[in-house]
């Protein structure tokens, strides 16, 4: 079976995966990383939206094989020293959840957006989350949080 | 997802090799946005998984002697931010813009779109639109060639794409009717004047990518939105299903082919 090495939020990890292993079952069930969710399992709803070299990706789309050597961020490694990232402040500010199953791939997918448009308009906030269904808040909040998300970041330097 | 025996190989040549030996149980993926979805609905069963991502040279683009040469690997968000894309053929840029969601667009490959040949995929209007030639590890085919119906191309079995190659046209425009759910074509036309007249090509709407002649003639007389008013698309052969039926898929063909000159300028 593949062995498969790769940083996952800084740290290096090994695991040894079948070739149909998807990333997203590497992270939750080998690494007991479960901040990633599996939402729909169809490539459509993002909420296992992960970072890969710098990337937002689909991880339930994805083969873990295809990450080796790669460097993945999940929501996991955001908060430094227990302190929310600005992005994840902000969607507790701004009421940006109810359930709480796609925030992890909200939050990975905007802090994505925010890499390439400091400041997103609402417009360009909701046209970048083509990728990531919410069920319970309509979304209004959502955008509002990644709009608050990135000024915050702005202000911060990050 | 069933089982298979995934590799990947270091080299073009032993990519080739290792799905010539793997015969008709081989499948090659890249990004994977449409394999691997069908791979966990057990709607497809390779004995083994060959994986271009290794194959480093296959990505990249490169603008020179009036061309745009993508390289099979580059994901449709290379394309999209490519100044260089943006520049020679901003319509080329718009439509890898268009393709799925941002996730979907920074894997997706440009070379396993084509080789997929879905109906509803954007790439093909742009390959055939733009009369873009299709680079193989053993030959060069012309887009008018590469799409030769539903999910199937020239491709033989064991030919790899390596690189789609467009010629810079003097105008080109992509307009899109996209299902609001999934973001594929439920018809999209790029229309583009270049050196060898003008090419109007319809995706989404039939079993594979087509061209309409009759636009193409009224448009090499007066290159203006209004030369495509009143030219309609038979729907007879026209694909149907619970997003549109061929009736309005037909409507929508004049539609985005109005759009697309618009765009175009």
């Amino acid at each position: 079976m593949p062995q498969v090495s790769m940083t996952v939020n800084g740290k290096a990890v090994s695991a040894t995966v079948e070739g149909r292993t998807l990333l997203v079952q590497l992270l939750r069930e080998q690494l007991g990383l479960t901040g990633t969710h599996v939402g729909c399992d169809t490539s459509q709803c993002g909420a296992c939206v992960v970072h890969v070299d710098g990337k937002s990706v689909k991880s339930c789309t994805m083969l873990a094989v295809q990450a080796n050597g790669a460097a993945v961020a999940t929501i996991e490694g955001l908060a430094t020293n227990g302190k929310l990232h600005p992005m994840q402040e902000a969607f507790r500010d701004n009421h940006g959840l109810q359930c709480g199953f796609c925030t992890p791939g909200m939050v990975m997918s905007a802090l994505d957006l925010v890499k390439h448009n400091a400041n997103p308009s609402e417009t360009q906030v909701r046209e970048w989350l083509e990728g990531n269904l919410c069920r319970c808040t309509g979304y209004h909040n959502i955008v509002k949080s990644i709009q608050a998300g990135a000024a915050a970041m702005r202000g911060a330097g990050r | 997802m069933y089982e298979f025996n995934y590799q990947r190989p270091k080299s073009l040549a032993d990519a080739a090799k290792a799905l010539k030996s793997a015969g008709d149980g081989g499948k090659l993926v890249a990004g994977g946005q449409t394999l691997i979805p069908t791979l966990k609905q057990r709607l497809a069963q390779p004995s083994d998984l060959i994986d271009l991502g290794g194959l480093k040279d296959l990505a990249g683009i490169k603008v020179e002697g009036g061309k745009v040469t993508i390289g099979a690997l580059t994901t449709h968000a290379e394309v999209a931010h490519s100044a260089a894309v943006q520049k020679a053929i901003p319509a080329l840029a718009a439509l890898a813009e268009g393709i799925g969601d941002p996730q979907v667009r920074n894997r997706g490959t440009i070379g396993g779109s084509v080789a997929n040949a879905d109906p509803a995929a954007d790439y093909p209007a742009g390959v055939v639109g733009l009369g873009a030639t299709v680079h193989t590890n053993e030959r060069t085919i012309a887009a008018d060639q590469f799409f030769t119906g539903l999910f199937t191309t020239a491709l033989k079995p064991g030919e790899i794409v390596t690189a789609v190659s467009f010629p810079v046209p003097q105008k080109a425009g992509y307009a899109k009717f996209p299902n609001p759910a999934s973001r594929y074509c439920v018809v999209a036309v790029m229309a583009a004047k270049t050196a060898d007249g003008v090419r109007v090509a319809v995706t989404g709407a039939g079993p594979s990518v087509f061209r309409v002649k009759e636009m193409e003639a009224a448009l090499g007389k007066n290159w203006a939105p209004a030369a495509v008013d009143g030219i309609k698309v038979a729907p007879a052969n026209l694909n149907q299903d619970i997003h549109a039926s061929a009736e309005y898929r037909a409507h929508l063909v004049g539609v985005m082919a109005r759009r697309a000159i618009e765009a175009a300028g």
